[in-house]
Order: C-alpha cells, then structure tokens, then sequence
C-alpha cells in the first residue's frame, strides 16, 4: 500500500474505536510527558549550573605560577620535562604580557595580595588585601554586594567582604549566632574612608616613592641591595560590601579587603617573590607570585595551558572539575531519562492491549481484506501505521504537556525562591533537539509495542476468520 | 489424543475452461465452499494441485497467493463481507488500494464498476444503511475493479428475497456473458443453479458425485485431486 493511503486507512481505523485509541494515546503521552518534563529539568539543572561556574570564573581560569616557585600546585609532578626551577623563566611583566597574547586568551591578570594593615575609627585592622581586575565586575562574587563596584580601575576605592566590614564596626558574629545582614553591615560603613598602610618597594636608584598616593615622611628600612622598602598611608574610598563567604574558593577574590587592580600595580608594594628574585638579580620589572588567565570557553583551557606550560610556566586549572561536574550530569540525565521513561514502558504495554484487542475484534475486517488481496505485508503495516499514528499524536501532546509541566515546576520553584529572597533561576529548558526526539522515541516505542500485533495479524487465517459470523 | 483427519475435499478432479459458468452443488458440509476456498487461494491442498492460470496455488508463496487473490479472482460471499467502517465508493476501491492505483484514478473505476452493478446512488453510505441487494451489488462491484478472470461467488443469494436473488443473479449471468467471466458459483439451491449454470458439479463427503457438464472446450482454468 502507498504510504498516504496506509496513514488515512490507520487514522480512520483509530476514529472507529475513538476511546479506547484515545486512552491508548494519553497513556503515550503522560509517558512522553514525564519524560520531557524529567530531562527539561535535568537539562535546565545543567545550564543553570554551567551557567553560575562560568560566572564563578573558576571553569575559564588558568593559575600561572613560576617553576622557581617551588611551592607549585602540583609538587612534585613533572610539568612538561622543562628546564630546571633555576633556569626557568620568571614569571614577570614580559611574560604577563606575552601570555594575554596567546590565543583564546581574554586577559592575563597578575595575583596581587598582601596582607597589610587599615586605620578605621582609630583602630588598626590587620588583613590580606587582594587586587581585582575589572573584568571582575559579573563575576558571581559580586552577586548580593552592597554598594557598587570600583568606579574605574585605578581609582582609590575598596570592597569590603563583609566578615571584614563586621569587625570594623566590632560587630563580628559569635559561632551559633545568626550572621548580620550584609546589608545593615554596609550601611553605616558605605561612603566611609579607610586609611591602608603599606610597604612601597622603591628602586634603589630613586630616592623616594613617586607612586599614587599620598606618601607620609618615608622612613628608609633598607638600602641595602638594589631597592628599598618605603612605608606609606592611602585614604581608601568603601564602595562595597560583599556578601561573599571568605573561605570559597574564588581566586583572585579570595581576600577580606579588595581594591582595583591597577591601584595596587601603581602602589609598588613588596610581593613575597621580590625578595627571591632580588637574590637571584634577574630584572628589575615587577614579578608575580601567580597571574590568573581567563580563557574565552572553557573548552580551551587545555590548549591554553599547554601553550603556557611551553613557556616554562607551572599552571593549574579546574579542568578536571568541569569534567567531572558533565559527568554526573550525564549520569543524573540517564537516570532521569530511565524514570521518565518508566511511564512510556508502561503506555507501550497499552498499546499493545489495544491493538490486541482491535485484532479480535477486526477478525472479520483482516479476513475480508486477505480474502480480496490484502497480503500478509499490508495487513502488517497497516497494523504499524495505526501503533505509529497513536505514538507520533501521543508524543506530539506529550511533548506539549511535559512542557507545560517544566515550565510550572519553575514556576513554582521560582515562587519558592522569591520567599526565600533569592533571585529567580531558569532551571528548566526544552530544547528542539528533545522536542524532535522525544517524539520520534515515541513513535519507535510504539512502532516496537506494535511489532507483535502486527505479526499476528498478519498471519491471520482468512479461512478462519470469515467462516463465523 | 489426535485430531481425526476430516477430508473436505478428497480426490477431486475438475477442469473448468474459460469462459464457463459452474454451479458446485451439495448439502452443507460436501466440501463444496472449501473447494471454492482452494481456487481462491484462500486455503492450500495438503495434496495435489489447484492450476489456474497456468500456476499451481499449491506452490505459491503467501506473498503470490496474495496477488493471485487481488488480481486473478473476485470473490462474493453469501454474507457480503463488506468493511462496516467504510462507506460503498470506499469498500468499492479498498482493492485498488492494495494494487497501489492512484487515488484519482481509484474513485473512476470505483463508479465505473458501481455502474454496471446499477448502484450509482448512496455511495457515501456505509454497508449497514443499505439494503441486502444493495450490499451484494457493492460485493460484486468490488470484485469487479481488478478487473478478474475468474469470479467465485459463495452462495451469492443466500442472504437475500428471491426478487432481489433473481436481480444479483442476471447481473452474474450478465457477466459471463459480457465481459466473459468465468464463474463458479457454490450454491445448495438445485433449481437455482440449473436456471442460470452451463454446468453442474455435485459433491458429497468431499468427493464428486456428479459432472454434468455439457460444454468443454480450450482449458484454462483446472483443478485437480485436492485434500484438504
């Protein structure tokens, strides 16, 4: 038979038992739907998780670290057979720049952080100060702050993490106690100013500091060598409070108190790695302990790295991480996929009772057409198209339903999250790809529930079945 | 335990030539209808041969039986065997359909052949709203389309008035005579088939009684020594 009359024959041998076809394929479709809805969600889960990482930056970073900083991530670990620590190279301003010149290369921000002591109120603070790049400015860190963000990048301003904003105003959380909120943390201190002292290293050939600031009497510590260590104040501007926890790993953020990045470059301050390089008399540029490099998708990391480590340089990234965060969302999409389709399995074994039952009573009808030339093989598909048709309109409503599921499931999370005064997330997404093939897995599930059906009917006696009436 | 051996139809031997008009005779049970069944190719003979056309049913494969059955045969039953689901033109043309004819062309024939049956009204009606002359006229129509050598016809007037027995009956015999159908026509009427057969076969416990055959001309349509 022609496939057009074989559809028309099979939708009008569906409409002659309506109900009973109709439950077959809502039965079809609860299935499809559960199965939509489960990998919406697992699919959604994803992207929302991907999606917070990324801003994160932890998943499009590279650490760089010298290999003469023998206190490398991966102690021990052959990086690469390159030369030895003492022959590498350091990891200067040169390098640095060299390094945001690679491919797929966003930027390539040296680590700055010291730990130094703040004047606020009259009384002394003493802290780890990190510089931030303003690229910084969407990562997720900055979700929740108070105040703004620097309003340019070398400006006299500082971020305040709010443990660090709670013991300027003496107010730091006993354990067991609830934690103040960041925002009544902010308020008294926002628009305030802080004085930050600090250690300039100044080139042994210039006399006294030149940089940014507002430098006090410098008092000499050393002369020494080539550079010497002048002591100086600076009046900083709070802009904000961070909501952040200060033990989450978060790279360059991981500090109490952060100012712009290119404010702590211009102020000089001595970097634990000066003195070491001053022994080893290489250069007079800057040198950094670590520079982080942010990379434009997170899919090359590993060739960033590699072409870093061709460098000489030690590097180490949360590559691993991200893999093995795709694997359990592979494996919790398997798992919600097996679920979802539990519900098909079960709408399969309607189908077949169904058709089944349509055989018995089509016993007549199948005999009759054999009888005026239907062949085992029309018989057959016709039997298929009819499974086919109930799979593709079960999966085509079910496709629909399970949308509309997913998407009241965010809602309603959504609902849940604005009580608990957290910004709505998308954690739900159908894409076309599950459209097409949860239909598709439809009509084969059914085609399949077919198979047995059709064989029977297709072996149909034609004798037998027109001789009672 | 074992099932007895019941022999429907049991060292017969018949030759029917072109053309010919046959009456198979017999109380129910003769064996008559399983005979009409072999030549169909809706049943095979355990043994011996059933030739029409030249081919041997017997050898078939289910796949040749199947075209043997679209296109060599029309088949009428005393019950009419018509698909309550479709309507007449539909029931007309479903074997055009497994012919795989266009559907343009389908519906043509189907009121070509409804025509000559003289049922050219109420064919967007289903079987159930017609009535028993009606619904045999459709069955005739519907084993016209292919356009057969051979009609079988199964007890034809056995549903039906002996008025509208009669009408179904001319059109049969119109057949023969027009188109030059070959017709076997199984019946338990004697009067029946002496008005309208050339020929006669009587059968009883599955075995031929009586031949009496008056025409016997060029062979192409035999069969011989089924057991069924």
């Amino acid at each position: 038979m022609k496939a057009y009359d074989l559809a028309e024959l099979a939708v009008r041998n569906l409409r002659e038992s309506v109900l009973r076809n109709s439950l077959t394929t809502i039965g079809i479709s609860v299935g499809v739907a559960s199965l939509v809805a489960m990998l919406s969600l697992g699919i959604g889960l994803q992207q929302m998780a991907t999606r917070r990482l990324v801003k994160s930056g932890l998943f499009d970073t590279v650490v760089v670290t010298s290999r003469r900083d023998l206190r490398n991530f991966n102690r021990g670990d052959d990086q690469g057979g390159g030369p030895d620590p003492a022959e590498s190279p350091a990891l200067d301003e040169p390098s640095r720049v060299k390094i945001e010149q690679l491919p797929n290369v966003v930027e390539a921000s040296p680590d700055l952080r010291f730990i130094t002591s703040f004047t606020y109120d009259d009384k002394p603070h003493l802290t780890m100060v990190a510089g931030i790049p303003g690229s910084y400015r969407t990562n997720d860190a900055f979700e929740g702050m108070q105040g703004n963000f620097f309003s340019s990048d070398n400006a006299p301003e500082v971020i305040l993490q709010k443990s660090f904003a709670a013991d300027l105003l003496g107010k730091t959380a006993k354990p067991g106690t609830e934690e103040v909120p960041v925002a009544d943390l902010a308020k008294p201190l926002l628009g305030k100013e802080m004085t930050m002292r600090y250690a300039e290293q100044v080139d042994g050939n210039r006399a006294s500091g030149s940089s940014a600031g507002e430098p006090k009497a410098p008092d000499v510590a050393s002369a020494a060598t080539n550079y010497s260590i002048v002591s100086h104040e600076l009046k900083l501007k709070i802009v904000g409070v961070t909501d952040l926890d200060p033990d989450s790993m978060r790279g360059p953020v991981r500090a109490r108190v952060l100012l712009p990045l290119k404010l702590v470059q211009s102020l000089h301050v001595v970097q634990p790695t000066a003195l070491r390089d001053t022994t080893q008399a290489t250069s007079k540029v800057p040198t950094y302990a670590t520079v982080s490099v942010r990379v434009k998708d997170p899919a090359k990391i590993q060739a960033v790295e590699d072409s870093i480590k061709k460098m000489g340089f030690n590097t180490f990234s949360m590559l691993d991480a991200t893999r093995s965060l795709r694997r359990f969302f592979t494996i919790l999409d398997l798992f919600l996929g097996i679920f979802g389709s539990l519900a098909l399995a079960v709408a399969s074994i309607g189908i077949v009772n169904t058709l089944v039952m349509a055989i018995l009573e089509r016993r007549r009808e199948i005999g009759i057409m054999k009888a005026i030339g239907a062949s085992d093989g029309d018989v057959m598909t016709l039997f298929f198209a009819e499974a086919g048709v109930m799979g593709a309109f079960g999966g085509a409503v079910g496709v629909a339903l399970g949308w509309t599921i997913g998407r009241l499931i965010n809602a309603g999370t959504n609902i849940y999250l604005r009580r608990q005064d957290l910004s709505p997330e998308q954690i739900w997404f159908v894409p076309w790809w599950l459209v097409g093939g949860a239909i598709v897995f439809a009509i084969i599930v059914s085609l399949i529930s077919g198979l047995y059906p059709a064989a029977r009917a297709a072996r149909l006696d034609p004798v037998q079945a027109l001789r009672y009436e | 335990m074992g099932e007895s051996l019941i022999r429907a139809v049991d060292g017969i031997s018949i030759e029917v030539p072109a053309g010919e008009f046959v009456a198979l005779l017999g109380t129910s049970g003769s064996g008559k209808s399983s005979l009409l069944n072999l030549v169909a190719g809706l049943d095979r003979p355990t043994s011996g041969a059933v030739i029409v056309e030249g081919k041997d049913l017997a050898r078939l494969s289910r796949e040749d039986l199947a075209k043997h059955r679209l296109h060599t045969v029309g088949m009428v039953f005393q019950s009419f065997n018509l698909i309550p689901s479709m309507t007449v033109i539909e029931n007309v043309e479903l074997p055009l359909r497994f012919a795989e004819v266009d559907r343009n062309q389908r519906d043509s024939l189907a009121r070509e052949a409804l025509e000559k049956v003289g049922l050219s009204r109420r064919l967007s009606h289903r079987p159930t709203e017609l009535s028993g002359g009606e619904q045999q006229r459709t069955s005739l129509a519907r084993a016209l389309i292919n356009r057969p050598k051979l009609l079988l016809a199964d007890e034809p007037t056995g549903n039906l008035d002996s008025r509208t027995g009669t009408e179904i009956m001319n059109l049969i015999r119109d057949f023969n005579e027009s188109l030059g159908m070959t017709i076997v026509m199984v019946t338990h009427e004697r009067a029946l088939a002496g008005q309208y057969a050339q020929r006669l076969i009587l059968l009883a416990d599955g075995k031929l009684v009586d031949d009496q055959s008056n025409v016997a001309t060029a062979s192409t349509t035999s069969s011989s020594g089924g057991r069924a």
